[in-house]
C-alpha cells in the first residue's frame, strides 16, 4: 500500500508535499544531477530579481550550532535570464516550478509578477516578504501587516488567476497572525513560513563579525521549534489556508512535526547543503511515517496536532473492525 | 563538466599522520573511477544528526584501484569539523559527494610545467603530475609552507618531479622565503610553458603576477570556504572575469576551483567589484 501524498497550493494539486526552499536549490541544474526534479512536490527558484545582482561579500556562510547563519544577499541573473535560461530547462524536465521574487519596492514586485504573467512553467508565484523595502528606510515589507498586503496585493492583481500567489513571512515579528491574516486579506492563496529569523556570530578570534554583511538569515534544526510555533498559530488563527512550512526539515520526522502543525506541504532548506538527496529522502521517510501511524492519506495528518487532548485519531484497524 | 557527482557512504580503510597534516584513505569506488586531477570531494562530519550542518570540502590527494576505488584526503585540523575526521579509524563509514568541481585542464603537446604547492595545498598536485607525464611533460615543483613540518609531499615530489625547489618562511626547510620567491628561478632555469598552482588566495596572487611576468599561462585552484560544494548555496563566490571580459561573481565549487590565473581578480576577492554584474549601483540591468 502506498499512501497518498497529494496535497493543494490553492487549487493547485502537487503530487507531493516535498518542496525545496527557496534559495537552497540553485537553479534546479545542480540537484538534478542526484535526483530528478519532476519528483519534487515543486521546485522553488532562489528569490528572482528584476536585475541582476551580484550578492553581498563574502564570508556569506557561517556555521552555528544546528543551524547556518547566512547573507547571500539574493545573486541571481536578473528576471530576463531567468526566464531565457533557467525556466524552460525548468518546464521540459516537467518540474512544477514555484517562482520566488524579491523587490525592494511594490513597482519591482508588481514589475516581476507581471513578466511571469506570460511565461510557460510557473506553477506559483511566491513572495519573499523579507526583503528591504527601499520606500520604508530599509525595513522588510514582511515585518509589517499593511506593507506586506500591499506587495500581496499588486502581485496578485498582476498574476493570472490559476496561478496562486504564496505569501512568505517572517518570524521577526511581534505577532505572525496579523501579518498573515493582512497577507490573505490582500489576496494571497497561501502562505509560506518561516523565512529565516536575522542571526549573527562573531569570530572570538579576529573579533569582528563573521559574516561580511554582519548578520545574516539563520537556518537549519536550530529554528525548526521557531517554525512549528509560527505555523500552529498561523493554522489555527485561519484553517483554511494553504501553508508551506519550512524550517530546519532535515528528516521525514520533522516534515510531519510541521504538517501536524498546519502545513499542508513542507519545503526542505538547509537540509540540502548538507545532503543533496534530502528532498527524496524526507518524502520517503514522511510516506513510512504515515503508513506506521496508519494513515492512508496526508490530507488526513495536516493540522492533526490541533485536536483536543485525548481524542484519538481514527485510524484504520478502528475502520477495519466497524461491523458496517 | 565531467562524470555526475555521486554520494557513497564509505568506509575508512587507512589513517596516517603525514608530517603536521592527516590522511584519509576511503574506500569510495564510484568517485574513484570519475576522479580526474583538481577534482574535489565534499564530507559530512559528525556522524548522524550532526549539529554541523556544512559539508567540509577537500582536494582528492590520490585514487587506487585498490577495492575498487579509493580516495584519499589530506587535511590539517582546523575546527571540530576536521577534529572529528582526525579522529576516524579504520572501518569507520564517511559519507562522501564527489567528484566535484572543474578539474585541472591538461595541455594537448607534452611542455614543461611547474607545479607550485602551499602547505597541503600540494595536495592535489601529485595525481596532476601522474597526469603530465603520461602526456610526456617534463615536470618541476616547486613546495612551500612557514615551516618543514608543513611542508606537503616534499619527498613524493623528488622522485617525480625533474625538479623540485622547497622553500618555507623560517628557512628550516630549503630557501627562505615563500613559493612566489623562488618561482621566477624555477620557471626561467626550467624555460616552463606553463603553471599550476594550488593553494592559499595570497600565493596564487603571487604565482599569477610571477607567471604574468614570464607571459606563461597559469592555472591556479583556488581555496574558498565552501558549504555545499554542489554549487546551491552561493557561498564560495570569487569574482572572475569571464570570456567576454565581464566580472561575475562565480562559484569555485562549480566553475572553479581551477580557474585561469590571470581572469581571477584576487585583489577584489572579499569584496563585490564595482564593476561586476549586477554589482550594486552597476548599470547592467
Amino acid at each position: 500500500m502506498t499512501a497518498d501524498l497529494r496535497t493543494y497550493l490553492a487549487h493547485v494539486e502537487l503530487p507531493n508535499p516535498v518542496l525545496t526552499a527557496s534559495g537552497c536549490g540553485g537553479t534546479g541544474r545542480e540537484l538534478a544531477q542526484f535526483s530528478d526534479v519532476h519528483r519534487l512536490g515543486a521546485f522553488v527558484t532562489r528569490s528572482i530579481t528584476m536585475a541582476p545582482r551580484a550578492g553581498r561579500p563574502t564570508p556569506r556562510m557561517a556555521e552555528t550550532p544546528s543551524g547556518l547563519l547566512n547573507a547571500v544577499g539574493l545573486q541571481g541573473p536578473g528576471v530576463e535570464a531567468f526566464l531565457e535560461r533557467e525556466l524552460p530547462w525548468l518546464a521540459e524536465r516537467g518540474a512544477r516550478t514555484v517562482v520566488s521574487i524579491g523587490g525592494g519596492t511594490v513597482a519591482e514586485y508588481t514589475a516581476l509578477a507581471r513578466r511571469l504573467a506570460g511565461a510557460a512553467g510557473v506553477t506559483a508565484v511566491e513572495i519573499n516578504l523579507s526583503c528591504p523595502n527601499v520606500e520604508d528606510r530599509g525595513r522588510v515589507f514582511a515585518r509589517d501587516g499593511a506593507a506586506a498586503a500591499e506587495v500581496v496585493a499588486s502581485v496578485r492583481a498582476a498574476t493570472p488567476y490559476e496561478v496562486p500567489v504564496i505569501a512568505k513571512l517572517s518570524p521577526d515579528v511581534a505577532d505572525i497572525v496579523a501579518v498573515a491574516r493582512a497577507c490573505v486579506d490582500g489576496g494571497a492563496d497561501a502562505l509560506s513560513m518561516i523565512n529565516t529569523p536575522v542571526g549573527m556570530s562573531i569570530d572570538v578570534d579576529t573579533m569582528r563579525p563573521v559574516l561580511a554583511a554582519g548578520t545574516g538569515g539563520l537556518s537549519g534544526p536550530a529554528v525548526r521549534p521557531l517554525a512549528v510555533r509560527c505555523v500552529w498559530q498561523v493554522h489555527a488563527a485561519l484553517p483554511g489556508v494553504p501553508i508551506v512550512g519550512m524550517g530546519g526539515v532535515m528528516t521525514g520526522r520533522d516534515a510531519l512535526e510541521l504538517i501536524l502543525a498546519g502545513a499542508c506541504a513542507v519545503a526542505v532548506g538547509t537540509a540540502l547543503f548538507h545532503d543533496p538527496y534530502a528532498c527524496p529522502r524526507v518524502l520517503r521517510e514522511l510516506e513510512e511515517l504515515l503508513q506506521e501511524r496508519g494513515f492512508d492519506r496526508l490530507a488526513d495528518v495536516v493540522g492533526l496536532a490541533h485536536r483536543p487532548a485525548g481524542a484519538q485519531p481514527r485510524t484504520r484497524s478502528d475502520l477495519e473492525e466497524s461491523s458496517l | 563538466m565531467a562524470g555526475s557527482p555521486v554520494q557513497v557512504t564509505g568506509t575508512v580503510l587507512t589513517t596516517r599522520r603525514v608530517d603536521a597534516y592527516h590522511a584519509l584513505t576511503v574506500v569510495a569506488p564510484g568517485i574513484a573511477d570519475r576522479f580526474r586531477p583538481g577534482h574535489f570531494v565534499t564530507v559530512a562530519v559528525g556522524g548522524r544528526n550532526s549539529s554541523m550542518l556544512t559539508r567540509r570540502a577537500f582536494t582528492i590527494h590520490d585514487v587506487k584501484p585498490d577495492y575498487g576505488g579509493t580516495v584519499e584526503l589530506v587535511f590539517g585540523v582546523r575546527g571540530a569539523g576536521t577534529a572529528w575526521l582526525a579522529d576516524l579509524r579504520a572501518r569507520d563509514t564517511l559519507d562522501l559527494v564527489g567528484p566535484l568541481g572543474r578539474p585541472f585542464p591538461l595541455p594537448r603537446d607534452p611542455c614543461t610545467c611547474v607545479l607550485v604547492g602551499d602547505e597541503h595545498g600540494a595536495a592535489p598536485l601529485f595525481a596532476l603530475g601522474d597526469a603530465l607525464q603520461r602526456r610526456g611533460c617534463r615536470i618541476d615543483f616547486v613546495l612551500g609552507a612557514p615551516s618543514a613540518d608543513r611542508v606537503f609531499g616534499a619527498l613524493r615530489a623528488r622522485r617525480m618531479g625533474e625538479t623540485t625547489t622547497l622553500a618555507t618562511e623560517d628557512g628550516s626547510l630549503g630557501m627562505r622565503g615563500t613559493v612566489t620567491d623562488v618561482l621566477p628561478g624555477v620557471i626561467a632555469d626550467a624555460r616552463a610553458d606553463a603553471v599550476y598552482a594550488c593553494g592559499p588566495m595570497e600565493t596564487l596572487r603571487g604565482v599569477t603576477a610571477v607567471a604574468a611576468e614570464f607571459g606563461i599561462p597559469v592555472q591556479v585552484a583556488v581555496e574558498e570556504f565552501m558549504a555545499c560544494g554542489i554549487g546551491v548555496c552561493m557561498t564560495c563566490v570569487v569574482p572572475v572575469i569571464g570570456d567576454d571580459g565581464v566580472t561575475r561573481m562565480v562559484r569555485a565549487c562549480v566553475e572553479g576551483p581551477v580557474f585561469r590565473g590571470e581572469r581571477v581578480r584576487f585583489d577584489d576577492v572579499g569584496t563585490i567589484p564595482f564593476d561586476a554584474l549586477g554589482a550594486p549601483g552597476g548599470r547592467h540591468a
